[in-house]
């Protein structure tokens, strides 16, 4: 594998893809350059037209518009199996006539290379299934067919590795060890993977770059940590983990600090934290960023910090954490996750609670369509 | 009593199928009699004449030798034909959708007395000379829906995900084709082919509206039955029978020894796997 | 009819049909044959149910309009028609009685035995159609067991079966069997048993789980089996032939014996062609009243 290494891998360039099904456009004028070597992940819910997007990547699909080019060599007119690209689909596709290292070689053989048993042993070690060689995909479990999938796609050397919702028929376990199998395998050949999936979770643990996509757009470009951390629209805030978030109006600006006023209540979110153009802003925080407080323990609360009461509607125990739904005076519910550091002590249902946050953990995003409709399509469409 | 009520739908199960086994049991058991009379429908005497003798009455086995040629070149011809259909319809658009559907089902539809009665009809009309072509291009009409039907489920069966996989890793339309498609719809096609041929070999009504003065094996046997069926002709039905039933049945175990294998693979495999991850 | 075979696709799997002449192309040989014969074949027949005879040749008929044809080959073969649908009619119905629990039972019960009581189930198919009903002559023979047997407890009106309407229901039963249990398994087999067993939890008797969980499920088969049965068996006259008296002639009997015997020509194919037309409008109003349009 250390000659792979040393390969010259480029970067993949899609410009104003665009991909229509009627009217209906699945793709919607994406740009976007995947650097050489990344593990890249196009995280969305079903339907905002990430397969679709890696669909035209791979050549199974004809873009309406837009160009796809690696470094600069443009393959937007090359057929599927003309492109340096392969793909690891979402059902496998093995093949069930052949046998393991047939399925292996297939690549191979099609593109006339006649000597194919050096290095399809050679990837069969790589996902450690050389002794299954001769088997047939059917007598393989669903994490050795995963790994076929790949060594199949990877034995070609494409510049570009396409990963379609790869884990998803995987139980949980083995999803677990999948993503770093996955990982370990991509950091030993260093080829471009372009992973399409809608569990944030996997995402987040498995790329370098995501790419959060809703309605065949861009909503979000980052790395894992500071998507999460700092969300730029309600979709990402509501679809990459939860958010509580609150819609208000800006009513002074400091220095560093902007306060807001939200159904009475007053916010300060730092203005380096702040994404919305006007004067509605949306404040966010992240449930595990808030404290829950007892009323009379008031003078516990960090002076600065955001602060808001409300009655404990639900608690669940969640062994880490432990999860409070908590109805605000305006009947807002929010959720709050604290960590189980100190054994008992926790709130329960009906008790009156003080809710507090540092403002750095604080966002504000741009307001304006209401709070609840995005909310509910973010919802909608995540789960 | 409970051990009855848990066991009557076996028990009528298999009566069902001994039932279905009876009349051939009965050719079976008749080809080695020595009929009394001329009717072969009496058991007289046990006797193997009709088995060491078996073209021994004028016409059998020239019938027999007919019969299988048609349905050998009706059941190719048919099923390429059928086989073109059932591709254009699974993976091609095209006007006109609902009314080829309707024209594949309708065969199926339709009583043969009804089909041999209105291709005669058309021949006569035409003064087309009846005889094995007529025979041949009536047999290819009725076998066609079957293949199509077949064929087509089998295409369906298929995971399109599968040729997909096959452009992804550099093989043009022509290389898909030859080692994927191919090779994954032929037990399809092979199964059409052979049900082609048993309804083609089997045939009589329409056969014998449009035979003209050709005597297929089923006609021979129609024309026997008024003067005494020759008991050769119970032989060469169960040597069929037998034949067909050993093709089925070998093909049949090995693909059941195959398949057992598979499942003790997997069942070994997925308990290993159960093994590891504990129960939430 | 299409219901024997499972059509379902590969799960989650996108069909993209192309849209290209090559999709013409391979359509155009097949269909082309079954249009020139057997849709035309139907145009030809049409035109010959109204053919005239040439006066003073037997056998001769010239092109006409002579609607007449119908009414006078309806007024003359009636009978034969109604029989045809009746016999055909109680052979479905037994054969669906028969083949019920056999399928059950393939579907659910027979575990590793199933693939061979399939074999069993079209294998009889491999022997002769005609020496299959044949053999009905030697089982339902005068002298034979059964008829002795139904003798002694004196159900038969005739004395005798062979030679009778009950035997020409008997090998109709007999001789479409295979394609009513074929269509029942198929729709049985697709049942989840844990829907039954769900049922039997539920509803507690056998009876009802039957009646309100497996049989409405099982209805496209039952639907597909009984078209598939029903049809060749109102338009066979095999059994009749074979196994009846003249007494017991089908419609199949007079259209094939005045097409190739009396050489009446336009009399066979006005019963041809009402014969297709009535099995026609039985199976669409049939498959509506049934709600399984889908099945074709």
């Amino acid at each position: 594998m250390g000659e792979r290494l040393q390969r010259n891998v480029e970067d993949l360039h899609l410009s104003n893809l665009t991909k229509k099904f009627g009217d209906v456009a699945a793709v919607d004028d994406l740009t976007l350059t995947i650097p050489a070597g990344s593990f890249f992940a196009l995280l969305g819910a079903s339907g905002c037209g990430k397969t679709t997007t890696l669909r035209m990547v791979a050549g199974l699909e004809d873009p309406t518009s837009g160009r796809i080019a690696i470094g600069e060599k443009d393959i937007t007119a090359l057929r599927a199996f003309q492109r340096p690209v392969n793909t690891v689909f979402q059902s496998y596709a093995l093949f069930p006539h052949l046998d393991i290292f047939e399925n292996v070689a297939f690549g191979l053989r099609r593109r006339g290379i006649k000597k194919v048993e050096p290095a399809v042993n050679a990837m069969l070690e790589l996902v450690e299934l050389a002794p299954m060689a001769r088997r047939k995909p059917t007598q393989l479990s669903g994490g050795q067919q995963q790994r076929v999938a790949v060594a199949r796609a990877l034995i070609n050397e494409p510049d570009v590795l396409l990963l379609d919702e790869p884990l998803g028929a995987l139980d949980l376990k083995l999803r677990r060890q999948m993503q770093i199998e996955l990982k370990r395998i991509q950091t030993e050949v260093g080829t471009t993977f372009v992973h399409v999936t809608h569990d944030q979770e996997e995402a987040m643990t498995m790329a370098d770059t995501i790419a959060v996509m809703n309605a065949g757009r861009i909503e979000q470009l980052g790395d894992p940590a500071s998507i999460y951390e700092l969300p730029h629209t309600v979709f990402v805030a509501n679809f990459l983990g939860q958010s509580n978030l609150f819609a208000g109006t800006r009513v002074a600006t400091n220095p560093g600090m902007l306060e807001v006023l939200a159904n009475g209540v007053k916010f300060l979110v730092p203005t380096a934290r702040n994404s919305a153009p006007g004067d509605e802003v949306i404040v966010g925080i992240r449930p595990e960023k808030m404290t829950v407080l007892d009323i009379p323990d008031r003078e516990k609360v960090p002076s600065g910090n955001n602060a808001l009461e409300g009655r404990v509607v639900d608690v669940s125990y969640a062994g880490v954490s432990t999860q409070y739904l908590i109805t605000l005076a305006w009947g807002q519910n929010i959720t709050v996750f604290e960590q189980n550091v100190v054994v008992g002590d926790r709130s329960s249902v009906g008790d009156q609670v003080l809710v507090h946050w540092s403002p750095e953990h604080t966002f504000g995003l741009a307001g304006g369509e209401t709070l609840l409709a995005t909310t509910a399509q973010a919802i909608a469409a995540g789960v | 009593m409970r051990w009855i009520r848990r066991h009557f739908i076996g028990f009528i199960a298999i009566l069902v199928l001994v039932y279905l086994f009876v009349p051939i049991a009965v050719v079976a058991v008749l080809s080695f009699n020595n009929p009394e009379g001329k009717y072969n429908t009496r058991w007289n005497e046990f006797s193997f004449d009709a088995w060491t003798n078996i073209c021994g009455v004028p016409g059998v086995c020239d019938s027999f030798v007919i019969s299988v040629r048609i349905g050998i070149i009706s059941t190719l011809v048919a099923t390429i034909l059928g086989t073109m259909i059932a591709f254009g319809l699974v993976r091609y658009r095209f006007r006109g959708r609902s009314s080829t559907n309707l024209l594949i089902f309708l065969p199926m539809a339709t009583p043969e007395v009804v089909m041999g009665a209105s291709l005669l009809a058309l021949f006569l009309n035409l003064r087309f000379p009846l005889g094995e072509m007529t025979i041949i291009i009536a047999h290819i009409m009725f076998t066609i829906s079957f293949v199509v039907v077949t064929v087509k489920a089998r295409l369906q069966g298929m995971d399109p995900g599968l040729e997909e996989a096959a452009r992804d890793l550099y093989a043009g339309p022509g290389a898909t084709f030859r080692f994927v498609t191919f090779p994954l719809v032929a037990p399809g096609i092979a199964g059409a082919a052979l049900l082609g041929f048993s309804l083609s070999f089997d045939d009589f009504i329409i056969s014998f509206f449009n035979a003209g003065t050709v005597v297929t094996f089923p006609i021979y046997i129609w024309g026997a039955a008024q003067r005494g069926i020759p008991v050769q002709v119970n032989a060469l039905a169960t040597l069929v029978f037998m034949i067909a039933l050993a093709i089925v049945l070998i093909t049949q175990l090995v693909g059941s020894r195959r398949r057992k294998m598979l499942e003790q693979e997997i069942s070994r495999k997925s308990s290993s796997v159960d093994a590891l991850v504990p129960k939430s | 009819m299409v219901a024997v075979v499972p059509t379902s696709s590969a799960k989650g799997a996108v069909v993209t049909r192309r849209k290209s002449r090559t999709g013409y192309f391979l359509l155009l040989p097949g269909m082309t044959w079954l249009a020139i014969f057997f849709a035309i074949p139907f145009v030809t027949l049409f035109m010959t149910s109204l053919q005239a005879p040439v006066p003073g040749k037997s056998g001769q008929y010239t092109p006409a309009f002579q609607l007449s044809n119908y009414p006078d080959a309806l007024a003359e073969y009636w009978p034969q028609f109604l029989r045809s649908f009746i016999y055909a009619g109680i052979a479905t119905v037994l054969a669906l009685l028969i083949a019920y629990p056999l399928a059950y039972f393939i579907a659910f019960k027979a575990g590793r035995w199933r693939a061979l009581m399939l074999v069993l189930v079209i294998a009889p198919s491999f022997a002769s159609f005609l020496l299959r009903t044949y053999a009905w002559k030697t089982i339902l023979a005068d002298e034979g067991f059964i008829t002795t047997f139904f003798n002694y407890l004196h159900l038969l009106p005739d004395d005798r079966i062979l030679n009778t309407g009950i035997a020409v229901i008997a090998g109709l039963t007999y001789n479409f069997l295979p394609f009513m249990i074929l269509p029942l398994y198929a729709a049985l087999e697709k049942i989840d048993p844990r829907l039954l067993e769900a049922s039997n939890d539920l509803y507690a008797s056998a009876f009802k789980t039957f009646r309100k969980v497996t049989w409405p499920l099982s209805l496209p088969g039952v639907v597909a089996g009984t078209l598939l049965t029903f049809i060749p068996a109102a338009g066979d006259y095999i059994n009749s032939e074979l196994l009846g008296s003249t007494k017991d002639r089908m419609i199949g009997n007079v259209i094939q014996t005045n097409f190739i015997e009396f050489r009446d020509y336009p009399t066979a194919s006005a019963l041809s062609f009402v014969l297709m037309a009535a099995i026609l409008v039985l199976v669409f109003t049939y498959i509506r009243r049934a709600g399984t349009e889908d099945l074709l």
